[in-house]
């Protein structure tokens, strides 16, 4: 479809789907916040995976032609719409809530600074799938191979001062699929929207694993 | 009609943000079946967007600091017309509430004796407003409710509540009793269109900012909840009091938080002058937010507003250090360099009041069940249906939410709706089943849509609607102009009414949602201006220019609405606390 860009204002790529929709109101894509936290307009743009509400066209589209494509690797279900559950399945897999196996004090739990700052560039994901969808080892074994987004969760509790359930966790993923089958290709780590390095902890992921068999 | 399936639960929430999720593990942890029902996987609820912080006594900033400090900055900054029972329920039973989240897991920033982090926010004081400015926001960077949301979905996980993820809810079952049974739902990937039957049925459907041209909210923030009700018969209450949040970037209309003023930052004009000075010498930037918002609109009214078009204000915070600001707001740093294309350690953000939240809603017991008018005119209480979060009106909020009180609702009451229900669940409910019309009547602007075979569009229909407000709604209001806006919404009802849904297929139809939302924001809309228009003074975010004062002999009340007839009432304000003496009006200052 063509279609002419407003003057004055760089436009992002989320706008021009608004556009479009409303031109073709059959053309079917998930969008909510807008703001490139709550994650749900994950698509590839030009060849590459990112949020579609934060990606400007200008960058999207340098010479003015933008091919728009559902993530790739996962099911289609219409347009820029894609199944999600293999992803998600991934992620439930890794345990991804706190466990504490002493009762809870009458306050907070204490925790440091320092373990705290631990979980920053963790914690911060927001489940959009761009990574997990542009990496080889992830569209092999999305059944098998946890993938960046889940192991990056994996991590963020396996750092957490206040998780009691490393051995638990560690001996969850230390068949050869889960962890082993990153191959340090770092697509994850190019396309991240929030910066985040999944590759980076999934390294320490397996160098707590490595360390635990020695 | 042939009979839709149905799905059955002890409980059904509707909306997967913060406050549903947190109704759904109470209830989901006491053995009960339990189902959320969410447009969108639950991570991607609005709760997500929330940055400052949560509100809560802890005194971990300040160790003698007092829920009922924290009760009297809500009731004045509701403009008393908060429901001082509930706003005492809230601030009490804050601080345990804060805890339960940091023991499942939220990563809270930390102070150097390793408690949770506390930030000032606006209109939050010390001893009664008499003790200076409080640091009562509990926080995890600016991203506050993105880590709440996701550790209550973790635990919801964790808890096994059955997840119906990317379900559209269409409307209410109500049976001849009057009693709520469930509700008819789509599930948006196969089309199919289903009853889903339950014993408790909790709206945490959320706000309405969409029936705004520009607003931080989300785009699915439709109001599918009050629409529905309004269709049921439940009245909703004080709909006209709609936040403007002082700091929206201009013309993205993306939020950065208060936290940002919280943390030392401060609106200046076109001079470069510190304006809130002179609109609030104590408390200053950290106003109510109808306050500052009032300022920064009148700065631009009399010409002292920044940019080509004199259109909006400077939120500074250069002066802070880069290094604070990438630790306390690294957030705010993201949105302003991607939306605003300012890095904010150099220059300041362009900012403007933009629609935020929905102080009204639903109107509720403390236990979260829906409420509506009996004949002789006390409340009663609607049988089935429960309503918590922003869609509620229990009401803490008044005519002005506080800063950090939002989230602080969200799960106080959700987690109060769950420990209600579960006890009604133990004492055993019962209701009438509905008949097969019953069901049938919830599908009918279901069946209207699909059956429509020419009409205007979805997209321009909204448009008309969200300019509608925008222009006449806004931050400052006039009779001559909500009058005006009521007869052009009457006139789009008719419109939406012969409508044209041109996409009929089944397979994630996002066009056929699309049209169902402008549904339920017309309800809101319509409400709004009907209320807006009879509430004749200015009370919190409700400000008049021909009726520029507030009156506390007609107006220290709730509204309600009703919209068969189009009808409003008056209900009282709760001036009745349990263990505090009630606060008395006064003249509202900062």
């Amino acid at each position: 479809m063509e279609l002419d860009l407003p003057e004055g204002r760089d436009l992002m790529v989320l706008d021009v789907l608004e556009l479009l929709k409303a031109r073709d109101p059959s053309i079917a894509y998930r969008r909510s916040c807008r703001e490139g936290v709550c994650g749900s307009d994950g698509i590839n743009m030009n060849g590459r995976n990112g949020l579609a509400c934060i990606t400007p066209v200008s960058e999207a589209a340098p010479r003015g032609k933008l091919t728009l494509r559902p993530l790739p690797g996962l099911p289609v279900v219409r347009d820029l719409v894609v199944d999600m559950s293999q992803f998600y399945r991934q992620y439930e897999k890794i345990t991804p809530w706190l466990v504490n196996d002493k009762p809870p004090p009458a306050q907070e739990r204490l925790q440091s600074q320092e373990d705290r700052e631990k979980l920053n560039g963790l914690y911060e994901c927001i489940l959009c799938a761009c990574c997990s969808t542009a990496c080889p080892s992830f569209w092999w074994n999305p059944d098998k191979f946890v993938g960046p987004a889940g192991l990056l969760q994996a991590y963020r509790f396996l750092a957490d001062s206040r998780d009691t359930a490393t051995a638990e966790r560690l001996a969850a993923l230390e068949d050869p699929f889960s962890v082993f089958r990153c191959r340090g290709i770092m697509n994850c780590v190019s396309v991240c929207p929030k910066n985040l390095n999944p590759t980076r902890a999934i390294g320490k992921i397996r160098t707590m694993l490595l360390s635990q068999g020695i | 009609m042939s009979r839709l399936p149905t799905m059955e639960f002890d409980g059904v929430i509707v909306g997967g943000g913060g406050a549903g999720m947190r109704a759904a593990l109470q209830l989901a942890q006491s053995g009960l079946k339990t189902a959320v029902l969410s447009k969108v996987f639950p991570t991607r609820s609005h709760t997500v967007s929330a940055q400052g912080g949560i509100a809560a006594a802890i005194g971990s900033e300040d160790p003698d600091d007092d829920w009922r400090w924290h009760m009297y900055d809500t009731v004045k900054g509701s403009d008393y017309i908060g429901d001082q029972d509930a706003i005492e329920y809230m601030c009490s039973v804050g601080p345990e509430a804060v805890y339960e989240l940091e023991h499942m897991g939220m990563p809270f920033t930390r102070t150097e004796r390793g408690r949770i982090y506390q930030r000032p926010f606006g209109g939050h004081s010390k001893s009664f407003g008499k003790g200076g400015q409080a640091s009562r926001a509990c926080a995890a960077e600016d991203r506050t409710g993105h880590a709440l949301l996701h550790t209550l979905y973790q635990n919801n996980l964790k808890a096994g509540t059955t997840f119906l993820n990317e379900w559209f809810a269409v409307d209410l079952v109500v049976n001849q009793d009057g009693a709520v049974c469930g509700l008819v739902a789509l599930e948006i990937e196969s089309g199919q269109v289903v009853f889903v039957k339950s014993k408790a049925t909790v709206f945490a459907t959320g706000g309405a900012g969409r029936i705004y041209a520009t607003t931080t909210n989300a785009l699915m923030n439709t109001g599918d909840g009050i629409g529905m009700a309004l269709r049921a018969g439940v009245p909703v209450q004080d709909i006209e009091m709609w936040q403007f949040h002082p700091t929206g970037i201009h013309q993205a209309g993306v939020l950065v938080t208060e936290g940002c003023r919280g943390e030392g930052g401060y609106l200046v004009n076109k001079d470069g002058e510190r304006f809130m000075e002179r609109y609030a010498p104590t408390a200053k930037d950290l106003a109510g937010r109808d306050v500052v918002a009032r300022s920064m609109i009148q700065e631009i009214m009399d010409g002292r507003g920044a940019g080509p078009d004199s259109d909006h204000v400077l939120l500074k915070l250069d002066h802070l250090g880069e290094e604070t600001i990438l630790k306390r707001l690294p957030g705010i740093t993201e949105l302003s360099r991607t939306f605003a294309h300012v890095n904010p350690a150099r220059e300041p953000i362009p900012v403007v009041p933009t629609c935020h939240y929905m102080m009204g809603g639903i109107p509720t017991n403390v236990q979260g069940q829906a409420l509506s008018r009996g004949t002789d005119g006390n409340d009663t209480v609607v049988s089935g249906l429960y309503a918590i979060g922003e869609v509620a009106c229990v009401s803490v909020h008044g005519a002005n939410r506080l800063g950090a009180n939002s989230l602080l609702d969200l799960v106080v009451f959700g987690r109060a709706a769950g420990i209600h229900i579960e006890e009604a669940m133990r004492q055993g409910i019962s209701h009438r089943d509905p008949a097969d019309d019953d069901v049938n009547s919830a599908t009918a602007r279901l069946a209207r849509w699909n059956e429509s075979a020419d009409g205007e569009s979805v997209a321009v229909l909204k448009r008309e609607l969200q300019r509608i407000m925008l222009v006449n709604f806004n931050v400052f209001r006039s009779g001559e102009h909500m009058r005006r806006s009521i007869g052009e919404l009457a006139e789009l009802r008719e419109r939406i009414a012969r409508a044209h849904l041109p996409d009929k297929s089944r397979v994630f139809n996002t066009a056929r949602l699309e049209a169902l939302e402008l549904d339920n924001l017309l309800e809101v809309a319509e409400a709004t201006a009907i209320v807006a228009e009879a509430r004749t003074e200015s009370r919190g975010a409700h400000a008049r220019d021909d009726y520029t004062e507030r009156d506390d002999d007609n107006w220290l009340c709730h509204s309600l609405y009703f919209s068969s007839g189009k009808r409003v009432a008056k209900r009282a304000v709760n001036f009745a606390p349990q263990t505090v003496e009630a606060f008395q009006p006064m003249a509202r200052t900062y």
